[in-house]
């Protein structure tokens, strides 16, 4: 019993992960809100929803296309839309609030869009739905899927982040805008990199998680919620703290969930980001800047 | 400060240009000629769904119906062609309620047709009052239709309330309890919002009063996506009969994580969402048994020409609870306008007293309600089809156990 409650735990933390992980580069390194994080991933999972049931093509074989249309698609919004915001900002903090405004209107525009070409209607498919056996535990074949991509993509980026040149130049842009182009970063650049890796992997969230989820032209904003508080948890730009969040919140879910009460499942977790909030509000992992 | 520069001026006299364009356009309609139907629903925003799947395609499949016929017929004969105005109101009763006043006032429309939702209903049922406008609340599902009846006596209620479709389904159970074919054990989930608090209060005395002990009885969240746990204590309860009350989403969920985890009880039963023509996709095709909330009379020639007719002009069959209701409503308003014309207060007190032929059969209002509807359905082949009340003509015998999911 404990064991069932511990794998459902970590199979939907890992969904939270996948869904938080293109906000947390996006916010982290290019230091821009995108509160149209989750219209992003109800689009690739509308893309995903007509490819398999027009062309018969697997999601996973979306995958492989919407990650690379993503990171397209968000270089030419940062380009258009944040390439302005971002030079005309005197400081982060006016950045991060005028990119919350032009990203909410964006958020608007992209739903309507869905709104008129795919209809209200609430959409979901079957694919890989059938269980596997792990330890006794019958764990739906997509969700464990999604899992596995979701730990890949994360903790690879992470090694990649950490271990590589590159690495050191994201993470230089996230620490200090202002000093990185004294050692010769571009930051603009990079800053736009960071974003079309985000948005890259919202489009990759957005195609596994249409596998299980039911999802229409209006529930875009469920998914940012969740990423903005596994986010904030796991300290801003921190992936594995954004990794480990998404985990626990899951874990805590499920737990409350078979232990206490399904009806607190939700409010545990908006406890826990209080108390994470009050005691650390740099997030789990972030760093306290002043 | 103000510093005008060129493209702010020639932004500002495009912009107001265009306002101007909009806010006259409308006056060059002709009066008169038209009969002018209003409406404001949620085209966006979180109601949108229900809305798009219930009552905006039925407005336009209803108007494009009627229009094809040479308009609205009056009692003289002639025939008056409809002209739709139409709001977003976003999914906020305070945007809902502004449109009804725009409506009424500056629109000046000869009939407002109502929003999707019970809340978005309540919200403008005082205002329709107060414009004299007869009110069709159709997807409103309230305990407290009597007493709104009363207080607005131009309001009238389409879909009946929890405690109708809760003892139904305990009507349900306790036949196939006492035939032997379940036990007495039921395990329930319900959403924490409007509608599944509104049925789990009404069916837990309900199914008490018939006999069943409640093996699982949780309440989830709205907005909860994954059921793993949920269902993995619902199936070690040990009940035979599964309910749901649940918005789509959760119906969803639901059921394609009972097949995952392999869990089939003999009846299972889902909220808002079972209904809808997409459940078959869903399910994977393994609806077969599934019941659920509302149902339509599956061997009706009339229903049947209607789902036709609604794939041929919306694009996608109507959901098989309260689409049926919603087209059902407008032949009713049509046929009282034929009768006694564009006066509202005559056409209000024809629907109330009158009787009208529609898809759905022969429909009179009782104390301005409709209470001759379905209260639970299951799929049986491609149709959602009535089960209770059982001794209506129409309806069929349930199925019992459901055959397993594959």
């Amino acid at each position: 019993m404990l064991l069932t409650t511990l794998m459902i735990g970590l199979v939907l933390g890992g969904t939270y992960a996948l869904v938080a992980l293109g906000l947390s580069m996006q916010y982290g390194i290019a230091r821009i809100m995108n509160l149209a994080h989750g219209e992003f991933m109800i689009a690739a999972a509308f893309c995903a929803y007509v490819l398999f049931n027009g062309a018969g093509l697997p999601p996973l074989v979306t995958l492989l296309i919407a990650l690379p249309l993503g990171y397209g698609l968000s270089w030419l919004v940062y380009s258009v839309m944040m390439h302005p915001l971002v030079k005309r900002a005197p400081n982060r903090g006016q950045l991060e609030a005028d990119s919350i405004l032009a990203t909410f209107g964006l958020l608007f525009i992209l739903q309507g869009i869905m709104l008129l070409v795919f209809g209200s209607d609430f959409t979901s498919y079957s694919y890989l739905n059938h269980p596997i056996n792990l330890w006794g535990t019958n764990i739906a074949a997509n969700r464990l899927v999604a899992f596995i991509v979701s730990l890949t993509l994360g903790l690879g980026l992470y090694v990649l982040i950490t271990r590589t040149r590159w690495g050191a130049t994201l993470r230089a842009v996230a620490l200090s805008p202002a000093s990185a182009p004294l050692v010769g970063i571009q930051v603009d650049k990079v800053a736009r990199q960071a974003f079309a890796i985000g948005g890259s992997l919202a489009a990759g969230g957005g195609v596994l998680v249409s596998m299980f989820v039911t999802f229409s032209a209006a529930g875009g904003v469920v998914f940012t919620m969740k990423a903005l508080i596994v986010v904030i948890m796991g300290g801003t730009g921190n992936l594995m703290g954004a990794i480990i969040a998404g985990l626990a919140l899951g874990i805590i879910e499920t737990f409350v969930t078979s232990y206490i009460d399904p009806g607190l499942s939700l409010a545990s977790v908006y406890i826990l980001f209080i108390i994470v909030l009050l005691w650390r509000p740099q997030g789990l992992f972030g760093t306290a800047r002043s | 400060m103000l510093k005008l520069t060129r493209r702010a001026a020639v932004g500002g006299l495009s912009a107001l240009a265009l306002a101007i364009a909009l806010a006259t356009a409308p006056a060059n309609a002709q009066d008169g000629e038209t009969v002018k139907i209003g409406y404001a629903v949620s085209k966006s925003g979180g109601n949108a769904t229900g809305a798009g799947i219930t009552t905006i395609p039925n407005y336009i499949l209803w108007v494009e119906d009627v229009n094809a016929a040479g308009g609205l017929e009056l009692p003289d004969g002639s025939r008056k062609l409809i002209e739709v105005v139409e709001y977003d109101d976003r999914s906020q009763t305070e945007e809902a309620v502004r449109a009804i006043q725009r409506l009424a006032t500056k629109d000046k429309v000869d009939f407002i047709l109502p929003p999707w939702g019970t809340g978005f209903n309540l919200a403008i049922a005082p205002l329709m009052d107060k414009f004299d406008y007869p009110h069709l609340a159709v997807t409103a599902v309230t305990d407290h239709a009597p007493e709104f009846a009363d207080r607005w006596n131009k309001s009238f209620w389409f879909l009946g309330g929890g405690l109708d479709y809760a003892t139904a389904l305990a009507d349900v159970l306790a036949a196939a309890n006492k035939a032997g074919s379940i036990n007495n054990k039921v395990a329930m989930i319900s959403v924490a919002d409007g509608f599944g608090i509104d049925l789990v209060k009404a069916a837990r005395p309900a199914l008490k009063a018939q006999g069943f002990e409640l093996a699982y009885d949780a309440t989830y969240p709205l907005g909860t996506s994954d059921f793993a746990a949920i269902v993995n204590d619902a199936k070690n309860s040990g009940a035979d009969s599964f309910v749901a009350f649940s918005y789509p989403p959760g119906t969803f969920g639901v059921t394609k994580q009972a097949q995952v985890a392999g869990f089939n009880p003999k009846v299972f039963y889902t909220g808002v969402g079972g209904a809808f023509p997409v459940y078959k996709k869903i399910s994977g095709g393994q609806q077969e048994g599934v019941m659920g909330i509302g149902g339509v009379q599956s061997d009706s020639a009339a229903i049947q020409a209607y789902f036709d007719r609604h794939t041929e002009v919306v694009g996608n069959p109507p959901d098989s609870w309260a689409s049926a209701v919603t087209y059902t409503s407008l032949q009713m308003l049509q046929e009282a306008i034929k009768r006694v014309g564009l006066d509202r207060e005559a056409v209000a007190a024809e629907l109330a007293t009158g009787s009208f032929e529609t898809i759905m059969g022969t429909v009179e209002l009782e104390n301005n309600q409709l209470r001759t509807l379905w209260w639970a359905g299951q799929w049986q082949g491609d149709t959602f089809a009535a089960i209770a009340p059982a001794d209506d003509t129409g309806a069929v015998l349930p199925v019992i156990p459901k055959p397993d999911w594959q």
